[in-house]
């Protein structure tokens, strides 16, 4: 029914709680997640974009069927991760963070144990590894230890690894974490193009440059879902442009700014003074002029998705302090 | 799918030990030293009360030293749990459309199986001390061993299971199954041993297994004060399926991380 998939739900979370034990019981600790709610639609491009801490790790291990919700369902493709999880894995590939590789292993032996583990064997499995070989550029690397390569082309190896089974569903947490620019660009293309192919892509990002790449995220923070939409729609919100202004006393620079524009609600965040605005290089120009000496720099930017968090939020994507493991 | 699953965990245990040689040596060269240094030194002083008659303490001491072979093997495999779990590996295999039962099955008889190669190559040496192999009581030894290998790894890969650390998991097997292994009459026998010393050894499972490897390659009479070799091969066998079934339920909990 091609008219209808791009309607179908992937993944249904509702009401998805989890806390982490407390150390001590006079020291409680907040909820990882304190009841989300997202739908990601069959072949889009779904980000979870928050801070360290903000949850979207403790989401992800809960949709790679490694740890339990409190409470709260979650739904793939139809079917309950509380009791349907042998289901949920065969149409799930994932992408750890860390590698989950075997570094004592050839890249071949990893792939085959991969294929096994998922009730592949025989001529299916050379075939699927002789394609995902050639479609990652491993196919020399094949007889090396994984040990042996690059940050890169583990990444690589992990991929096709968690695409060997052919899952509809492809989780990836922190996908770009400690690859290089190429790396990242090739990451990405593999990403559109496996979308291209009707597979879902579900990651966890803490780089809104990624966020920006998705078709749609979410915004996470303190275990909660602060913002939703495409990245367009969301930095649509802020309405025209961010201007930030840097001087000797921030505070004094955002009165005068707000006195000689009433309709202005500037806000100081870490030392800078922020506006929103639309021609914001109008008012830039003019705000210059009017406090000549009192303004270091001014930069006008079109808005961000941190701008976004910043304003669902009151702080910055990189503030939090990572409070969950 | 589940044979292939385990099969391919299996193969992999095999693999990596076979990658690394310190390994092998560490694992059986442990025991031969202990063996021969033990053995030599205390073969001239001690004398086996209740033993059948010309028997060293050296001849005594080797089913003991194959049992230690085995105990040494089954500690180091199971590092690799505790190491899967670090590296990663372990999450890729927990998030396939495996059982747990699969993957116990599947660790623990890799495990058991490098354990027990090892515990054939020492026995393989028991021509040296004056120990006549038949092909029979070689066969037969095997087969206990095998039996062997299985618990002690398949306990070995419960207490493994829960720890996070390799140390800490050094520090169990220390206080765990060296003392099993002291109190098995595989260093001296039940019956020079004190009474409260005697009844423990009877407690410990592991006593039986000594005793029936003991039994093939001595004799019925090599292992006086404790039960004939059918009730040893019965209790070794039910430690075998109970310390499976501790490795299954150790994996049964909450953790999945």
């Amino acid at each position: 029914m091609p008219g209808q998939t791009g309607s179908t739900v992937a993944v249904e979370g509702r009401d998805v709680r989890y806390s982490y034990p407390a150390r001590r019981r006079s020291d409680p600790v907040p909820p990882a997640l304190a009841g989300v709610d997202f739908q990601v639609a069959a072949g889009e491009i779904f980000g979870f974009l928050g801070p360290n801490g903000g949850g979207k790790t403790t989401l992800f291990r809960i949709l790679a069927t490694l740890a339990r919700p409190e409470s709260g369902t979650v739904r793939v493709f139809g079917a309950d991760l509380a009791t349907q999880a042998r289901e949920v894995r065969r149409q799930l590939g994932v992408v750890f963070q860390s590698p989950s590789l075997d570094h004592q292993l050839t890249v071949r032996e990893n792939l085959v144990h991969q294929g096994h583990l998922h009730g592949l064997a025989g001529r299916d499995l050379a075939g699927r590894i002789a394609a995902g070989l050639e479609r990652f550029a491993l196919t020399e690397r094949v007889d090396q230890r994984t040990a042996e390569l690059s940050g890169g082309l583990r990444r690589r190896v992990e991929i096709a690894k968690a695409l060997l089974h052919e899952p509809r569903l492809l989780l990836l947490d922190e996908p770009s974490t400690g690859l290089d620019p190429g790396a990242r660009h090739d990451l990405w293309e593999t990403l559109e193009s496996l979308r291209g192919q009707g597979v879902t892509v579900l990651l966890t990002t803490h780089f809104m440059e990624e966020g920006d790449r998705c078709n749609r995220l979410v915004l996470l923070s303190r275990g909660t879902i602060v913002a939703e939409g495409t990245p367009a729609a969301l930095k649509e919100e802020i309405g025209g442009d961010v201007i930030t202004l840097t001087g000797r006393d921030p505070g004094e620079l955002a009165r005068e700014v707000a006195a000689l524009h009433p309709e202005l609600s500037p806000v100081v965040q870490d030392g800078t003074v922020r506006l929103e605005r639309e021609r914001g290089h109008e008012l830039a120009a003019r705000l210059a002029e009017a406090l000549p000496g009192r303004i270091e720099s001014v930069t006008v930017a079109r808005p961000s998705l941190e701008d976004v968090f910043l304003r669902r939020t009151g702080h910055r994507l990189f503030d939090e302090k990572e409070d969950a493991p | 799918m589940t044979g292939l699953a385990a099969a391919t965990l299996w193969r992999r245990e095999l693999t990596r030990f076979f990658r690394q040689p310190s390994r092998i040596a560490g694992a059986v060269g442990t025991p031969l030293i202990f063996w021969l240094l033990l053995g030599s030194g205390l073969s001239g002083s001690f004398r086996l009360p209740g033993g059948p008659a010309g028997l060293s303490y050296f001849q005594y001491f080797f089913p003991g030293t194959i049992v230690l072979v085995l105990l040494f093997a089954a500690i180091f495999s199971n590092i690799s749990v505790i190491e899967d779990r670090h590296q990663g590996f372990l999450q890729g295999v927990l998030v396939a459309p495996v059982s747990r039962s699969t993957l116990v099955a599947g660790k623990v008889l890799g495990g058991a199986t490098l354990a027990w190669i090892q515990g054939v190559v020492f026995l393989a040496l028991a021509p040296l001390s004056g120990v006549h192999l038949t092909a029979g009581s070689a066969l037969a030894a095997a087969g206990i061993l095998a039996v062997l290998a299985l618990s002690l790894t398949a306990l070995g890969f419960a207490f493994a299971w829960k720890l996070d650390s390799v140390q800490g998991f050094h520090a169990i097997m220390n206080v765990v199954l060296m003392p099993m292994w002291l109190l098995s009459g595989a260093f001296f026998p039940v019956s020079g041993a004190p009474f409260w010393l005697g009844a423990l050894m009877r407690l410990n499972p592991l006593t039986y297994g000594v005793a029936a490897l003991r039994g093939v390659l001595y004799g019925p009479g090599a292992a006086p004060s404790l039960p004939g070799p059918a009730v040893s091969l019965a209790v070794t066998l039910a430690m075998g399926i109970a310390a499976f079934a501790a490795g299954l339920l150790a994996t049964r909990g909450g953790r999945v991380d």
